[in-house]
């Protein structure tokens, strides 16, 4: 996966730190930002994963005019029923995350236009009580800024279950 | 920036994170961050396709929610590192609570930095994230 534009702009910035409850005038008062060493509004950290709303293909959005999606309209599903259902536990069997990690370089501003490289990490299986047979697969993603600067490495850990997690 | 003169290993900052989580602040998350998986917002998808009790939050959330306990305590722009594994789903009305402890105090590229153990649990005491950050500190 490649992200070719990743622009971070001050409003996304502040939407993502509501979410996440996080008040912090240098997500969202400039005035404020521009006064502290940062000199301006900066990204959460954790705000990389974001970049998922530049990636044209990304499969947990619902494409405009495109295939079906997967969740409910009038039916539970949007889905075709697959034919090797076994205990795939539905959305389960795309997988649940496991581990994130993120390395940051330099700080992520309102105003950087990003570019995102996806490399796959290692693979490995786990048996577990909880849910089956995990197969845990890594990938290292690389956040470039338009100087070309490595701003944040970002490490994900899927995991695909072999039935949904008792809870 | 937290100051090498006033903290110590084995220091703690605790926060709550979020209580009696709302299935809006998950949806609010959802539009946020692009990942629109229905596991997390669609009820109906979630309990009768994919059998689950309800939905729950993204684990990006809760790194989210945790992240913005790290910051308020480290300072902006000093983490060097944050990383976690999600041990256990964050379901609607769950109340969380955030935890970093200074495990060290060291040197690295000629800064000095803090590396911290973090959990967050839940209003049961079961742990739904634990991991580990480093954060650039004042001498």
């Amino acid at each position: 996966m490649a992200i070719e534009k990743f622009l971070v702009e001050a409003s996304h910035i502040m939407m993502f730190a509501r979410s996440v409850g996080d008040a912090n005038p240098i997500y969202h008062d400039e005035d404020y930002a521009k006064e502290t060493e940062l000199g301006g509004i900066i990204a959460p950290p954790t705000f990389a994963q974001s970049s998922a709303q530049f990636d044209p293909d990304y499969f947990l959005r619902p494409k405009i005019g495109g295939e079906g999606w997967f969740g409910s309209g009038k039916e539970a599903s949007g889905a075709k029923p697959s034919k090797d259902k076994g205990g795939d536990g539905g959305g389960a069997a795309m997988g649940l995350h496991a581990e994130q990690h993120f390395e940051y370089h330099l700080p992520v501003k309102a105003g950087d236009v990003l570019t995102a490289t996806t490399k796959p990490g290692n693979t490995w299986e786990k048996e577990s009580k909880r849910a089956g047979k995990l197969k845990f697969s890594e990938s290292v993603t690389e956040y470039r800024n338009q100087n070309g600067e490595l701003v944040i490495t970002a490490t994900g850990v899927g995991v695909q279950t072999e039935r949904a997690v008792d809870s | 920036m937290l100051k090498e003169n006033e903290i110590k290993v084995g220091d703690t900052h605790t926060a709550i994170l979020v209580e009696d989580l709302k299935r809006t602040q998950i949806v609010q998350y959802a539009g946020a961050s692009g990942d629109y998986n229905p596991l997390h917002t669609d009820e109906i998808f979630t309990t009768q396709v994919a059998g689950y009790p309800s939905v729950f939050a993204h684990g990006m959330l809760s790194m989210g929610l945790t992240g913005t306990m790290l910051t308020n305590y480290v300072g902006d722009g000093a983490l060097k590192k944050y990383g976690v594994r999600f041990t256990n789903q964050v379901w609607p009305g769950d109340t969380l609570t955030g935890k970093a402890t200074i495990i060290e105090i060291r040197e690295e590229e000629g800064y000095k930095v803090v590396d911290l153990m973090i959990e967050t649990t839940n209003q049961n005491d079961v742990a739904v994230i634990t991991g580990n950050a480093t954060a650039i500190i004042e001498t």
